[in-house]
């Protein structure tokens, strides 16, 4: 059986295995220099005290590459789901070809069992390899990113580390699973896409934020965490609007940051811009005034930012819960396909 | 007398659409047995039930232990060469008789690096029908094995059959819409119309026991006790019945003539009909 599936599962194994090598050898051979020219920008930047405009220069240089990558990342569960899981059974019932397998001395069950096994742990392995090495290629440049691509926020978090091989894991059985129920290739794939998707989207927005209880803490305003501010021409109200981060917590993975007044009342939510009592026409905030000096003004008079987020310490608290959050899927769909396989599949 | 399959009360449902229902049939052991009917009377559903490939909705069948199964229109795996598919063989059963499959293809000329899907469809059949012997099993199941195949094709897989059959001691159950394909492989038959089984018997017995008589007509209420009526039609003044009987018909009445294989079960797949229109008039009355 073990002969059977790999014979059967060899050209796209390798196929793969090709593509991943490339991939590999490109971040292996890449890699060192990106570290290494981290390193020299700390290392000349500390003495100047010029830090946040090394990392939007160096993150900036990167960040074409840190996407693709990332995406790149997040396409392979769904790839090895389309091609690898959906495909299992129906080719096979496609060809009528089930009517020959399953009349061979093996139980459909043990001939599930090996499919299963082998390609799953396959696919496990290269979402793991091609995970860890985004993760270690990337450091650099998550330390440097921007708020927006923090290594907490959704987008970058569910391309690092583990969690990786629990999409792989899951979108294969789903593709299994769902090759199973509607017979047809391109039903299959179509709905192993579908669901798969949904899933992903739902993950971050739905049930990731509720993972742990998120941090909710009252800042000053600083460069760190104002956006920006616009003085009405000829010195008239000053409005600020906040940034999705929190100072001090680069990183982290901010759910809402709120703009309060004096009083405590929050008068702006996220990306929105409010007016302030600040005079725009004396002062730091004038304009003409050196711009560095106004957040600190606005802070002055009382004004905060009130932040919900998950800090960037508990990446691997929330790595764990989510792989075991899909491996509980992936145990579920493939008890699912065994009584299918058993019960209903003929 | 061993069974080589058993069902008692047999049926399979798809959804509401029963395939197969209330099927009760036994079948010797050591025939080459073959299962005729029309298309959708359910043959290819017994012989999934009968291998295991299909759960029963309801009843109960029995098989031998070791059942090789060639399915419709024989599928083997087209990215496979010949050779590979009797790897296949060898690691996925236990009693792999590799010899036997290695000369088979040798006998049959393939060529044993030649990808599947470049055979011809009778070499794919022969294929097919290898793998499902060198299994050996003791029941080989072959559902509408040459349904597909041009008539010499058909000739030589048939052929390849019997010589197996003749050399091993197992049983065969061939499944054909075509009475002629059977003809010459077959001592067994089995009819089946409507998941019911017409009639079941060994072909000699089949053909000595059945006659077709013909003479002035004659209503069916008027026909002796020991004579079964299979089918009967009439035109204004004459009646043609086929008739079930172990005796000797002496009414001078009738002009008898024996009946082909493919005559008796044609008169057995008339019959169903005939019956329901019967029963259709009574219920009126």
């Amino acid at each position: 059986m073990i002969w059977l599936t790999w014979r059967q599962f060899r050209a796209s194994a390798v196929t793969t295995a090709a593509a991943l090598a490339v991939l590999a050898a490109a971040l292996v051979l890449t890699g060192p220099g990106l570290a290494d020219r981290y390193a020299a920008g700390i290392a000349e930047c500390t003495l100047d005290d010029t830090c946040p405009r090394f990392y939007d220069l160096f993150f900036d240089d990167y960040q074409m590459t840190f996407t693709v990558l990332n995406l790149a990342l997040l396409a392979l569960p769904a790839l090895i789901g389309l091609f690898w899981g959906a495909p299992l059974i129906t080719r096979e019932l496609e060809a009528g070809t089930h009517l020959l397998v399953w009349n061979q001395g093996v139980t459909r069950v043990r001939w599930l069992t090996v499919k299963l096994a082998l390609i799953g742990l396959t696919a496990v392995a290269a979402a793991c390899v091609t995970g860890m090495l985004v993760t270690w290629w990337s450091r650099p440049l998550d330390s440097s990113a921007v708020p927006e691509l923090a290594q907490m926020s959704p987008l970058v978090f569910s391309a690092r580390g583990i969690v990786p091989m629990g999409y792989a894991a899951f979108a294969f059985v789903l593709g299994v699973s769902a090759g199973m129920l509607v017979r047809r290739t391109l039903a299959a794939m179509a709905l192993t896409l579908a669901v798969f998707v949904a899933v992903q989207i739902a993950m971050p927005m739905v049930v990731r934020p509720h993972l742990m209880t998120p941090v909710t803490a009252v800042h000053e305003l600083s460069r760190e965490n104002v956006g920006g501010i616009s003085v009405r021409r000829g010195g008239g109200e000053v409005r600020v609007q906040l940034k999705n981060a929190v100072p001090g917590q680069a990183g982290a993975w901010v759910l809402a940051s709120e703009l309060l007044d004096p009083s405590g009342k929050v008068i702006a939510s996220d990306g929105e811009d409010s007016p302030t009592t600040v005079s725009g026409t004396s002062g730091p905030c004038a304009p003409g005034a050196s711009p560095d000096g106004c957040p600190g003004e606005i802070s002055a008079q009382g004004y905060r930012q009130q932040a919900t987020y998950h800090p960037l310490d508990r990446f691997w608290a929330f790595q764990w819960i989510e792989t075991g959050i899909y491996a509980a899927l992936t145990i579920g769909l493939t008890w699912f396909s065994f009584w299918w396989i058993r019960r209903r599949l003929s | 007398m061993t069974s080589v399959l058993s069902a008692h009360g047999l049926g399979k449902r798809y959804g509401r659409r029963w395939a197969l229902r209330d099927c009760t049939i036994d079948i010797p052991a050591g025939h080459v047995v073959g299962l005729v009917g029309p298309n959708g009377a359910g043959k290819t559903t017994l012989l999934k039930l009968a291998c295991g490939q299909l759960v029963p909705t309801e009843g109960t069948i029995e098989t031998m232990a070791k059942v090789g199964f060639v399915a419709q229109d024989t599928p083997v795996y087209a990215g496979l060469t010949v050779a590979e598919h009797l790897t296949l063989g060898a690691r996925l059963n236990s009693g792999w008789d590799a010899a036997l499959a290695r000369e088979r293809i040798a006998q049959l000329d393939l060529d044993p690096g030649q990808k599947a899907r470049k055979l011809s469809g009778g070499q794919r059949a022969q294929l097919a029908l290898t793998l499902g012997l060198a299994k050996r099993p003791e029941l080989l199941i072959l559902d509408e094995p040459v349904a597909s195949l041009d008539p010499l094709a058909r000739r030589e897989f048939l052929q390849g059959l019997m010589e197996a059959t003749a050399a091993a001691e197992f049983s065969v159950l061939l499944s054909s819409h075509l009475v002629a394909d059977l003809e010459r492989t077959c001592d067994y038959l089995v009819v089946l119309v409507d998941s019911r089984v017409q009639v079941a018997g060994e072909v000699e017995e089949l053909l000595a026991t059945h006659h077709r008589l013909t003479g002035p007509r004659r209503d069916e209420s008027r026909m002796p006790g020991d004579q079964y009526v299979v089918s009967a039609r009439h035109t204004d003044r004459q009646s043609t019945y086929v008739v079930r009987t172990s005796a000797p018909i002496l009414d001078p009445a009738w002009a008898v003539s024996r009946l082909t294989l493919e005559d008796l079960v044609l008169a057995y797949m008339e019959k169903r009909p005939a019956e329901r229109r019967r029963a259709g008039l009574e219920a009126l009355r």
